[in-house]
């Protein structure tokens, strides 16, 4: 057949083929997209009603069959953590952002937060095992677990600080120095005010990402506590506030139980770890973002601005 | 107020930041410098050869004091294998992802892929790693009939899930910065969406892509407890992508702590973490030659 041939029929039937490849591309795509979406909702409900399914009372005390010593050492720990990281990182990122000027100093105090940023987390574990454990001398205990994970989370609050603060408008800035405030004052007063709710979700973002970190802490902070929860002397080492104990996070435990737990129901505690990480996690992150839209808008008045 | 008050506070507070900026720089020096030390002790006071470190497969450091082998070549080939495993499986999900959130759909995109990934970052390690020792570890068993699913497979799957938000969001991003100049043009030539989207977009965003691909080897090469428990901790190269191995994060992690510091094990162990630290800062030093290509173009 002759017509089939004819240029004008090759160009539509190459249309055709675009056209064909196209729909397949995007339905390609939406497939993809949609098995994430299956994927993440699948491990959430595997993880949530596996730890339903093991649930039993006993794993709510603070004996040896509970995680209630351990839910209370993860945000006893990365509180400790973000007392550290919070002042330096905000006081970093206030330099990074208005006073440092491009050179050498600054080049280099970047290069260190992508560094910091980017460190394997048992690197940093062994780091803190060195220096806060065998060079003090002392045992695992807390407060070097959450000295490690403030090394963790320092770049993420320094950089959120830093954007944070470049994001509030010149016209701001140069109203504070205009009225005659000094360049610190309009910092303190202006400047950081207006870039609070973002540090803020900085801040609770790196809470919810510290809260699972378990490689920096198994030689810092150790992989089991032993606490009693009648003693409130806080120099005792079986006090649950004293600092100098060795404690071990959830995430810790799930390690534990999971490598060489030889305790009876060791699996079915697991599990229930596993769930009460996961909903922990799960709150702050959607915490963060429902509060940095919530503040945004208020900061914003009544038009939200939306995007980027 | 007075003004010398002024100027006081205007200095001190001057002073705290930028002292506290620069404690950051001496944090990551001494981080560097203490690995450095540690983790040279193995050539220096054990007088072993660098070339036994990177390229023997004897690892018996544990052997007689002063008289083991730290040939460490299995679990650094047991590294690279699994992360470059993880980063063939998850990329193409990844860039597909990151076009849908894009280019198709932006609505959806940001509606729902978008938070789902931030999720996906935050899940814990530990979790992906008991999620694959309960989940994937018996399902290749039984799929490929085998005894164990303990092995690359299992440890290369837990990666991809893992590194598959950080390499979306950096190609996202990518896709977002490339000039809407262009695609009017490829449309004002009549082209369908899908010839856009391979023909031009995905050229022109080719450095951030890479920029996503290295942040996710770097991370896949540094996870140690989620690629622990799933990949077998057996000392032997794989044999298949379904034998089970080891590698340089999971010996650390279950012999740190098992060894006397200033042991030969002990300081074997440490060559290692500088091993991982002097491969973070190669994977740095890559993503600033990207970008750097980036800006020029």
């Amino acid at each position: 057949m002759n017509s089939q041939d004819t240029p004008a029929n090759r160009t539509i039937s190459t249309h055709k083929k675009a056209r064909i490849a196209d729909r397949t591309a995007t339905g390609v795509l939406y497939g993809t997209a949609g098995f994430f979406l299956l994927l993440l909702a699948a491990i959430t409900i595997y993880i949530l009603v596996k730890g339903a399914i093991a649930y039993k009372p006993s794993m709510l005390s603070w004996g040896r069959d509970g995680i209630a010593t351990e839910f209370f050492n993860t945000i006893y720990l990365v509180f400790l953590s973000l007392i550290f990281s919070v002042p330096i990182g905000v006081a970093a990122g206030i330099y990074m952002a208005e006073y440092a000027r491009e050179g050498r100093l600054t080049q280099f105090l970047r290069m260190s937060i992508e560094t910091l940023s980017s460190l394997p987390s048992i690197v940093v574990g062994l780091f803190g095992y060195l220096v806060f454990i065998v060079m003090t001398g002392s045992k695992w205990n807390l407060l070097a677990g959450s000295l490690a994970v403030s090394i963790l989370n320092l770049p993420l609050i320094t950089t959120t600080t830093e954007d944070a603060l470049r994001s509030v408008p010149k016209s701001y800035r140069e109203g504070g120095l205009g009225i005659g405030a000094t360049h610190w004052e309009t910092i303190r007063t202006v400047i950081l005010p207006c870039a609070f709710p973002r540090i803020i979700t900085g801040v609770i973002l790196a809470a919810g990402r510290s809260f699972g970190e378990a490689a920096a802490l198994l030689y810092t902070s150790g992989m089991n506590s032993d606490v009693n929860i009648h003693n409130w002397n806080i120099m005792s080492r079986s006090c649950i506030l004293n600092p100098l104990r060795p404690a071990d996070t959830l995430a810790v435990h799930i390690w534990a139980l999971k490598t060489e737990g030889t305790q009876a129901g060791a699996d079915q505690i697991a599990d229930f770890s596993a769930a009460v990480l996961i909903i922990m996690v799960f709150l702050f992150s959607l915490g963060a973002r429902f509060l940095s839209r919530v503040l945004e808008r208020r900061m914003n008045g009544t038009e939200s601005k939306r995007g980027k | 107020m007075s003004v010398k008050h002024m100027v006081k506070r205007e200095y001190s507070g001057r002073a705290v930041v930028t002292v506290l900026g620069i404690f950051i720089i001496l944090l990551t020096l001494t981080i560097t410098c203490f690995l450095l030390i540690k983790g040279s002790a193995t050539f220096v006071s054990h007088s072993h050869n660098i070339f036994e470190f990177l390229f023997s497969s004897n690892w018996k450091p544990d052997e007689m004091e002063g008289k083991g082998y730290v040939g460490a070549v299995i679990f650094i080939v047991g590294s690279i294998l699994i992360s470059l495993f993880a980063l063939v499986i998850a990329t193409p999900f990844s860039v597909a992802s990151a076009i849908f959130m894009t280019e198709i759909s932006k609505k959806l995109g940001r509606s729902l892929l978008q938070p789902a990934i931030e999720l996906f970052v935050g899940i814990p390690s530990v979790i992906y790693g008991w999620v694959g020792l309960t989940v994937l570890v018996p399902f290749i068993a039984r799929v490929f009939n085998l005894s164990y699913g303990y092995g690359v497979l299992a440890g290369s799957i837990v990666l991809a899930v893992m590194i598959f938000p950080t390499i979306t969001s950096v190609t996202a991003d990518a896709i977002r910065n490339v000039s809407p100049a262009y695609k009017e043009a490829s449309y004002g030539l009549g082209s369908t969406r899908w010839q856009l989207i391979s023909r031009v977009i995905l050229p022109a965003a080719v450095p951030g892509i890479l920029t996503g691909v290295i942040l996710g080897l770097a991370r896949a090469f540094g996870e140690a407890l989620a690629v622990a428990m799933v990949i077998g901790k057996t000392q032997a190269f794989p044999k298949s992508i379904f034998s089970p191995t080891t590698n340089l994060t999971a010996e650390i992690a279950t012999n740190m702590g098992n060894t006397v510091t200033g042991s030969e094990y002990n300081d074997a162990l440490w060559s290692m973490a500088l091993l991982l630290l002097i491969i973070s800062f190669v994977f740095i030093f890559l993503i600033r030659i990207v970008g750097r290509k980036r800006t020029v173009k």
